[in-house]
């Protein structure tokens, strides 16, 4: 796979709202380790990113601007972000559709979830932007949701219990420009058990005492 | 101390020394990749497993700390079995093209492969490729080759202070690189090529040049810059082929700079092979009878004084001594070997060293530099100055142009001399850590000595060292950094002017019916006055060969016996590795051929008695591979001459890769310094 040409913007500066997550940020570190900041700083700059440009990615000008911010060599922080997945080098769609496809998930039905992502989102497979830029399809490691099985994460929320139409709920939902609650697509409160509780109920509940 | 039993072998080891270091103190061998004594500790190769009693697995001794009472095992069937194993998974990766590489033959991986490697790879699946990267003019790079040692990013960002080469990516991805894609910008690019343990990273000069089992090795000494470093030069047949560093803990520990590395293939071009002549207005070839019959008849019954001799900056001390002795013979005393014109005092011999010597920085505590940048002028002295200062023991400020990168930080106090005076009387900041420093050192750059007001700020940069406590009897916080590797040696084979000669000034103002040039290659042609005589000896033909009226051809660095003394006062020995291309000849053969074409009595025939005769001038020259340690014995400064000027200090070396003449003439030095002087960095690859 030959990776997709993009252009890198030729600057980078911090907005206002960055600027006040940075100085919280560093508040953090003592001022001799601050570069123990690198990865909430390309947090700071991915979520920017994606406020002025729709798309969550980091450009290297800005690792750079980290670099200076943190006094660190740049290419420390190229090492970090490329390290891990979870910042994007290259740009990406409006939505980061991220698939889990690790044993549990998968056991559950995450290949549905995939198909859904495929014909709703109009995407290719894993690592392609649709068309319209609307989205971008990953596929991640456990995200330690197994109880609620399978997920897909959008950019940060948890969308869980799904399966192949209340995924492409989702999807179109997303097209429209709205942002369904995250959480199980069942209606269960958190991990409990679906359709209530099922064991421990000659136990009455503190309100029935 | 702790007692560690290594194999059965009972031995003391200090505290918090791994089990590496233990085992090596019993001599027993630990094959290793990542590992590297002069970088920090990755343990990431795992080649060093051990066994350790008591400890469920083996473990990588180059990161366990020994305990007292541990007993290791090195070659018990665990360890041969983990090392077979660890070997097989370094090498699933690794393409089986050793009888390609330029590795081959020298390379860890290949060497511990044959010694704790299986008999063969169970791999069958595709092996990753990496594409190659691109480090600039010198080091070449297969990267499919590299095992992920990290060697090279620990280098670069500890000894070379240049934190460019990373790992990105990560597991199978994982790439050493610099992400983006340009040349490295440091003067020590050559070492990464030393410590990469397997033939990722190449000499690019050397690409497909020899095996090193083909080679003949000549230990030697570098004289392109004046750090004196201790070299290997590989020659096959009439060529050098390669120069790499040998280890000397006192002077280059195992480092060697880019330019003294790369630049010998300036050995071979634009060299005088055979004596010119000029006659009717040019020069035309001759041979050494003629050439000597035209000095005879020229220079034979001149005055003393109508005679005089420059040397340049390579030149061995013996030649130096020899054509001292020959103007000497001519009653002249217009001798100079500067000519950059610097105020060296020559009264006392610590008025123009290093007198801290080059491992003596490891003990500095302040450091004032002035009017020199070490990483330019001795990359390899400037390691040391950094390691001292990555140390955190070490506080440098330095006077000079703003800006300059030397790799570690600096505090700027001033641009001129002013800054001297500012912290002599204590207006400047530093001079309260110099205050607090209990060995404070100051360099003085030679290009600060070599300007209207040197002499005033040889002895304003020597009060400065005394004023803060630098000389004591036990302390010499005193140093001059010179450039080149033969201009100690000349400072202490006598070759200054005699009493009453004049000075390189002096002999280029007129009067000098004859002049000498010993490989006085810096001297401009115009700068000579129309109708002096002038004898050019050298190897290249410098911007004053062109104007000489006869040539007289010399040896290199590499291809004569020379004694060269470094900028700390260090006597080193350079031996010949091949003979001088056409009929070259050594240098002080030259002379000696002269005197008795002058007829000037000579009192030496041989290499021996010109040694004997230069010990019996100055001692120092018979304390081969020693210097004259110590403190300071005497704070009397040098001569002040003049009052401090106002001009900021510049600085000598303004292309580092075409600094001397044998640079000059290496094509592998311009393309360096095409590609570093550009502003517009290089972002494509190869």
């Amino acid at each position: 796979m030959s990776a997709p040409q993009h252009q890198e913007p030729v600057s980078f500066a911090f907005d206002e709202e960055s600027e006040a997550q940075i100085v919280k940020i560093l508040k953090r570190y003592p001022e001799t380790k601050k570069a123990s900041g690198v990865i909430p700083l390309l947090y700071v700059v991915q979520k920017q990113m994606g406020r002025q440009t729709g798309s969550a990615w980091v450009p290297r000008v800005a690792m750079d601007q980290v670099a200076l911010r943190l006094g660190m060599a740049p290419i420390r922080v190229y090492e970090v972000a490329s390290f891990y997945f979870m910042f994007n080098t290259k740009p990406i769609g409006r939505h980061h559709l991220q698939v889990c496809g690790t044993t549990p998930c998968w056991l559950r039905g995450s290949d549905e979830v995939l198909r859904a992502c495929k014909d709703a989102g109009r995407l290719k497979g894993y690592g392609d932007t649709s068309e319209d830029g609307l989205f971008t399809l990953t596929e991640v490691e456990c995200l330690g949701a197994c109880v609620n099985a399978p997920i897909l994460q959008v950019d940060d929320d948890y969308y869980e219990d799904l399966d192949y139409d209340s995924a492409v709920k989702l999807i179109e939902a997303l097209k429209r420009g709205e942002r369904p609650e995250p959480g199980s697509a069942k209606g269960r409160l958190c991990s409990a058990p679906e359709g209530g509780p099922e064991t421990l109920l000659d136990i009455p509940l503190a309100e029935e005492k | 101390m702790a007692k560690v039993t290594v194999d059965g072998i009972e031995i003391e080891v200090p505290n918090g020394a791994t089990v590496l270091q233990a085992c090596e103190a019993a001599a027993k061998e630990i094959p290793r990749f990542c590992y590297h004594e002069r970088l920090s500790v990755a343990g990431n190769c795992r080649m060093c497993l051990v066994e350790v009693e008591k400890a469920p697995k083996p473990v990588a001794s180059c990161a366990y700390p020994v305990a007292d009472g541990m007993k290791v095992f090195t070659d018990s069937p665990m360890v041969r079995n983990a090392r077979r194993n660890v070997m097989e998974f370094l090498l699933i990766n690794h393409p089986l093209d050793c009888p390609i590489c330029d590795q081959g033959g020298e390379c860890d991986l290949q060497d511990q492969a044959t010694a704790y490697g299986g008999q063969g790879g169970r791999y069958r699946e595709e092996k990753r490729a990496v594409k190659d990267k691109y480090l600039g003019p010198l080091v070449k790079t297969i990267m499919n080759r590299c095992i992920q040692c990290t060697r090279c990013v620990r280098f670069a960002t500890e000894v070379a202070g240049v934190p460019e080469l990373g790992a990105t990516g990560r597991g199978e991805d994982m790439q050493i690189g610099t992400y983006v894609e340009k040349a490295l910008t440091t003067e020590l690019s050559g070492n990464l090529i030393d410590i990469c343990p397997v033939g990722a990273l190449t000499s690019r000069p050397y690409a497909y040049v020899a095996r090193p089992w083909e080679l003949r090795k000549t230990d030697s000494i570098d004289v392109l810059d004046a750090t004196g470093t201790n070299i290997r030069v590989d020659t096959r047949g009439p060529e050098v082929v390669r120069i790499l560093p040998r280890v000397n803990d006192d002077v280059n520990e195992e480092w060697m700079a880019d330019r003294g590395r790369f630049a010998f293939d300036g050995l071979k071009r634009q060299r005088l092979d055979r004596p010119w002549v000029r006659k009717d207005g040019k020069l035309r070839q001759a041979s050494w009878e003629e050439a000597f019959a035209v000095i005879s008849e020229k220079m034979q019954g001149l005055k003393g004084d109508q005679v005089g001799a420059i040397a340049g900056d390579l030149v061995d001390a013996e030649s130096a001594f020899a054509l001292r002795a020959l103007m000497r013979g001519l009653s002249s005393a217009n001798t100079d070997c500067r000519q950059d014109g610097a105020a060296i005092d020559t009264s006392r011999r610590d008025f123009y060293l290093f007198n801290t010597g080059i491992a003596g920085i490891e003990e500095a505590d302040a450091l004032v530099i002035i009017g020199s940048n070490p990483r330019k002028e001795a990359p390899v002295l400037n390691a040391r100055i950094r390691k001292r200062w990555a140390s955190g023991a070490l506080k440098v400020a330095h006077i000079g142009p703003k800006g300059l990168d030397l790799t570690y930080n600096t505090e700027h106090l001033g641009e001129g001399p002013a800054a001297i005076a500012g912290l002599m009387d204590g207006s400047l900041g530093f001079a309260e850590t110099l205050k607090a420093a209990s060995k404070p050192m100051v360099i003085v750059g030679r290009a600060a000595l070599a300007r209207p007001d040197g002499a005033a700020v040889l002895a304003a940069a020597w009060d400065l060292a005394n004023a803060f406590g630098g000389l004591t009897p036990e302390w010499h916080g005193f140093n001059v950094l010179h450039l080149f590797g033969g201009q100690v040696g000349a400072l202490d084979a006598g070759f200054v002017p005699g009493e009453g000669g004049r000075d390189v000034a002096g002999m280029l103002q007129g009067g000098l019916e004859a002049l000498w040039l010993l490989g006085a290659d810096n001297i401009e042609a115009s700068a000579i006055p129309a109708g002096t005589f002038v004898v050019y000896q050298g190897h290249h033909g410098g911007k004053a060969a062109a104007r000489a009226d006869v040539i007289l051809p010399g040896a290199a660095y590499t291809e004569k016996e020379g004694t060269y003394v470094s900028t700390e006062g260090r006597v080193q020995r350079g031996r010949l590795a091949l003979f001088p291309p056409g009929e070259a000849k050594e240098d002080w053969r030259i002379i000696r051929a002269a005197g008795a074409a002058l007829d000037v009595a000579l009192d030496f025939d041989t290499l021996d008695a010109l040694r004997e005769r230069m010990v019996a001038f100055n001692p120092i020259f018979g304390a081969v591979d020693g210097r004259m340690a110590g403190g300071c014995a005497d704070t009397a400064g040098p001569q002040a001459g003049g009052a401090l000027g106002e001009a900021a200090f510049t600085l000598p070396i303004s292309d580092y890769w075409l600094a001397d003449a044998v640079s000059r003439a290496s094509e592998t030095m311009a393309q360096c310094s095409r590609i570093y002087n550009d502003p517009a960095p290089r972002l494509a690859a190869e």
